[in-house]
């Protein structure tokens, strides 16, 4: 028995017995990069140009690797874990699951859009203060997350606070000091409000 | 004794400077400082790096960026056992920008590297032990050319039927050339033939545990003028990595400098090499930087798992249920290579009775190789997997007893000066009893609302259960664990504390420690046990690397113990070259008992009988002092062929109370509340340790009913978060946990680890909750929803 495998996926792999060469080998395929694909994006409200990018880049990448937005992680890139969460015109995503040149004419907001300056933003300095903080991979886009429940739901409840951060998973913390840091910017606005 | 109760964090310190801002993005590789905020040892100090981390400019691994870097993709093998016969690169090498295809034969120094057995190939040269074993790697322009030109090597592979069964691997023809069996671990305590009035059997299972830290593997590797080569990479242990990667690389460990880049959470995942050498030799070969960054799906088959166990048990008490002997055979599946199996194994056997008084004891341990995937260090190493084996043994016990379960752990709980099965007297502080009586103490939750979210039960945003079917039940577990490294390794840590006047006129400390902060906050208490030695408000820690001496790895709850004893012992140091230089300058003397008379307090040295006062940064004449210490345990022993010996350091209790709901139809289960007490010795950061303790029992609930690696016929199944599911924000429940501070005798302020208790006896208070609601005897985790739903009594 023999075969040469070329199935991506590992977990798939070999049961593709004797595939065939994939499409994108060499032999016959225009280079990756096309040279002349340009296009522009808004983020953080700063118009940005993107120059000779392979058109099947994720937003993420983009933010990542073209405009030095590292902010936004790479946890699992099919949006299951949340750790890349942007605002695309107001709307809570997940930036791996976005085509970047599909973003185009969208406002884009970023973890690094969310602090004024040197001032953090109260969900910023209640993670902090409250401990929310570990290896700290996921809690850009808990921060983006977060803000975008509080912004839209001042009153969630717990189980709202819960379910609205389902789809952002940590590791380290087990949520409690996250809760308590959710808990901590409520009654900072409520206290201003 | 002090019991802290963690509901209410203590107040956030005031305003805190704004540290150094982490370097900006795309980051350049470069040494990060983090400077300090206030807060003593004792205190919640904030993290240092805290602000850059919220704020999305704290550099990780796979954050890092540099001029005309190149991108790095490993070919995995499909297979789980295979011959290759060849590896055609040519295709791969003829792709535009692709710059370089490596496979075995560029491996210019030693082909195979590991933790303690270098018995794992750099790349697969002619045979596949594993499904996701490496077999080539290709650096190019863009990740997405490195990943066609990895799809475009062509490997004739024979595959043949894997070794998977780890019973069979014993007896079975190797495998490997150093054969199938890892290390065979026989403990005989007392009398092996020892009788009582009761005796209880079970068999129990755990599944393969997958750490699924959120950053994945990922570092950069950058050709340096010396033909050396120097890393940025997420790891537990910088030194190690070194000495294996220079080993591979063919270079003597000074041409190869490892720095730490920011770590996406370890908890044992990194103690194994994955990327580093892969990364390295496509830079030497490339003459450029690259960049290589997992997928989640490679990073399952990029680092090692929790061992699953099969684990046979014998108890034997009285009947007035005093355990009079255990006996246990423990058999861990290491995988294809090696990890950490060895020592994996010895913890499983050592701590195989738990935290009791067990006069007799007879344990059978076996690590063995198959062609699953490789497994070593996770999170609680080995007690993990005996504390589910011995706990559902003790519910048995209590029950063949007609006892209460908590009743019966309190009456063979250990006490300090027993001794443990191992032959070896507890010496320091041993708070068995009181971690389960704080965990029994806490409130129970009100019984379940007929009011409440639909949300709260069982099957949650699924609206599944009838609230009328769902039941609850009640269970509870202790564990124990050894701190530090056992078994007479030379375990210790090294820092350096340099003391001058700063930019801005202010004493000034800088600490350099190799200590990897992973996210359990070592940045953090570094700088509060500087604070605490010298009164020095500034501290900055530079960046962890291999230009000071090793610290050991940030695994085995260590690195409280052992970096912050490092760091204590050069602030003493620090501080008393200061005073000598005072006295010198001063014409005091300083020898012997005279030397009392000087010491440093609140930012200056005092002459205590009042002849003067200097400011810390007059004393310092314009000259910094610095003081780099090694700083080691008391020293271990290997255990003897009777599994006896005084092997272990000091030891972690903690006990957890689990409840939960159930829904029987749909077997799905809501844990409703976790309390634990946990043997702390004294917290030095009561927020911190908070944090180690609620993440430690998600891991424990995930390992009790959801998490699994599943593995058929050696092919991993479930390689996603998709497939793989770990606690999110619904699935945690309330913790309420209580602190037990005896302070250990020996440790560096008396702090024991915390890291690793929380996730031991977490997940068999889950299932004992579990078969209290049921009925069921559940005795494999995790315990899926077919366990329940299709059970029949």
């Amino acid at each position: 028995m023999s075969d040469q495998s070329q199935s991506p996926g590992y977990a798939e792999a070999g049961r593709a017995e004797g595939s065939a060469v994939p499409a994108g080998s060499p032999g016959g395929v225009a280079p990756l990069i096309d040279e002349s694909a340009t296009y522009a994006l808004r983020v953080n409200g700063r118009g940005e140009a993107v120059k000779a990018a392979w058109l099947g880049e994720s937003l993420l990448y983009v933010l990542r690797e073209r405009l030095g937005l590292a902010g936004s992680k790479n946890a699992c890139e099919q949006g299951e874990c949340g750790s890349c969460s942007v605002f695309v015109d107001g709307t809570l995503v997940c930036a791996c699951c976005v085509l970047a040149a599909d973003a185009v004419d969208a406002d884009i907001v970023t973890v690094e859009g969310l602090a004024q300056g040197e001032a953090l933003s109260d969900v910023q300095r209640c993670f902090v203060d409250e401990g929310a903080v570990q290896c700290g991979f996921c809690t850009p886009g808990l921060i983006v997350a977060v803000t975008d429940l509080l912004d839209r739901c001042p009153h969630a409840g717990d189980m709202e606070v819960r379910e609205a951060i389902s789809g952002n998973l940590c590791r380290c913390t087990g949520y409690g000091r996250i809760f308590a840091a959710v808990d901590a910017v409520r009654r900072r606005r409520e206290a201003r409000a | 004794m002090t019991v802290r109760a963690l509901a209410a964090p203590a107040p956030p310190t005031p305003a805190a400077p704004t540290p150094t801002p982490a370097p900006p993005t795309p980051a350049a590789p470069g040494r990060p400082q983090l400077e300090a905020t206030p807060g003593r040892v004792g205190e919640s100090a904030r993290r240092p790096d805290g602000i850059p981390k919220v704020k999305g400019q704290f550099a990780f691994s796979s954050d890092l960026w540099a001029d005309g870097m190149l991108w790095g993709r490993t070919l995995r093998s499909p297979h789980p056992a295979a011959r290759i016969r060849a590896v055609d690169t040519t295709a791969a090498a003829r792709i535009p920008g692709v710059r370089a295809v490596l496979t075995a034969g560029d491996v210019p120094g030693k082909p195979c590297y590991g933790l303690e057995h270098a018995d794992q190939p750099v790349f697969a040269g002619d045979v596949i032990r594993y499904q996701g074993e490496a077999v080539a790697a290709v650096a190019a322009d863009h990740p997405e050319i490195a990943w066609r030109a990895a799809q475009a090597i062509a490997v004739d592979y024979e595959p043949h039927e894997p070794l998977t069964d780890a019973e069979a691997a014993i007896t079975a023809p190797p495998i490997h050339p150093d054969g199938n069996v890892f290390r065979h671990l026989t403990i005989t305590r007392g009398d092996p033939d020892a009788t009582g009035d009761v005796t209880v059997e079970g068999t129990y299972e755990v599944g393969m545990q997958d750490q699924a830290f959120l950053g994945p593997e990922s570092g950069m590797a950058i050709p340096s003028d010396d033909g050396g080569v120097e890393l940025f990479i997420s790891t537990q242990w910088l030194h190690v990595d070194r000495d294996q990667v220079a080993a591979c690389l063919g270079l003597p460990v000074d041409r190869v400098r490892l720095t730490l880049a920011g770590v996406g959470g370890a908890f044992g995942a990194r103690e194994d090499v994955s990327l580093q050498v892969h990364v390295c030799l496509l830079a030497l070969k490339t003459g450029r930087p690259v960049k290589m960054v997992y997928s989640r799906e490679e990073s399952f088959f990029g680092h090692v798992h929790r061992h699953p166990a099969r684990m046979s048990y014998r108890h034997t008490a009285t009947r007035d249920g005093e355990l009079v002997k255990v006996e246990a055979r423990l058999l861990l599946d290491g995988g294809a290579y090696a990890s950490s199996s060895t020592a994996v194994i010895a913890n499983a056997a050592c701590f195989a009775a738990g935290p009791y008084r067990v006069p007799n004891a007879v344990v059978d341990g076996w690590v063995v190789r198959t062609n699953n995937p490789p497994c070593g260090a996770m999170r609680g190493f080995g007690a993990v997997q005996a504390c589910f084996g011995h706990e559902s043994q003790m519910d048995k016990l209590a029950a063949a007893l007609g006892v209460d379960p908590v009743e019966l752990r309190l009456r063979n709980a250990l006490r300090g000066g027993d001794e443990l099965i191992t032959g070896q007297r507890l010496t320091g502080t041993a708070p068995a009893r009181e971690v389960i009586e704080a965990a029994a103490a806490h409130p129970l939750p009100p019984p379940p609302d007929p009011d409440a979210d639909p949300m709260a039960l069982p099957g949650g945003a699924g609206l599944t259960a009838e609230r009328a079917d769902v039941r609850r039940g009640v269970g509870f577990a202790v564990g124990f664990k050894n701190l530090m490294y056992s078994e007479g390794f030379d375990d210790y840590s090294t820092a350096s504390v340099r003391l001058e006047e700063g930019p801005d006129g202010r004493p000034l400390a800088t600490v350099h420690c190799a200590a990897a902060e992973v996210g359990q906050g070592f940045v953090t208490l570094a700088q509060q046990i500087v604070r605490s030695e010298l009164g020095v408000e500034r501290v900055v820690l530079r960046a962890a690397d291999t230009q000071v001496g090793s610290a050991g790895s940030t695994s085995a709850s260590r690195q409280t113990w052992m970096s912050g004893g490092a760091v204590q012992a050069a602030c003493v140091a620090a501080r008393d070259a200061l005073l000598r230089r005072v006295a010198q300058a001063r014409g005091v003397d300083f020898q012997g008992a005279r030397r009392q008379l000087l010491t440093l307090r609140d930012g200056e040295v005092v002459h205590v009988e009042g002849v003067f006062r200097v400011p810390l940064v007059e004393a310092l004449g314009g000259r910094p002092v610095e003081e780099v210490r090694e700083y080691r345990h008391a020293p271990t022993l290997p255990l003897d062929d009777r599994g006896q010996g005084d092997a272990h350091v000091s030891y972690a209790f903690a006990a957890h109370r689990a409840v939960v709901d159930v829904d029987p139809e749909l077997g799905l289960v809501r844990v409703v509340q976790i309390a634990t007490g946990q043997d702390v010795g004294r917290a030095l950061n009561p927020l911190q340790v908070t944090g180690q303790i609620e993440g430690g029992i998600a891991q424990g609930l995930g390992l009790a009913v959801m998490e699994e690696i599943v593995v058929t016929d050696g092919r991993v199944r479930n390689p996603s978060f998709t497939d793989y599911l770990i606690p999110t924000a619904l699935d945690m429940p309330e913790v309420l946990a209580t602190l037990i501070e005896q302070p250990e005798p020996g440790a560096p302020f008396g702090a024991k680890g915390v890291g690793e208790p929380p996730t031991i006896s977490s997940t068999p208070a889950v299932v004992a909750a579990i078969r209290a609601a049921t009925g069921l005897p559940l005795t494999r985790v995790p315990v899926s929803p077919e366990d329940i739903a299709l059970a029949r009594p």
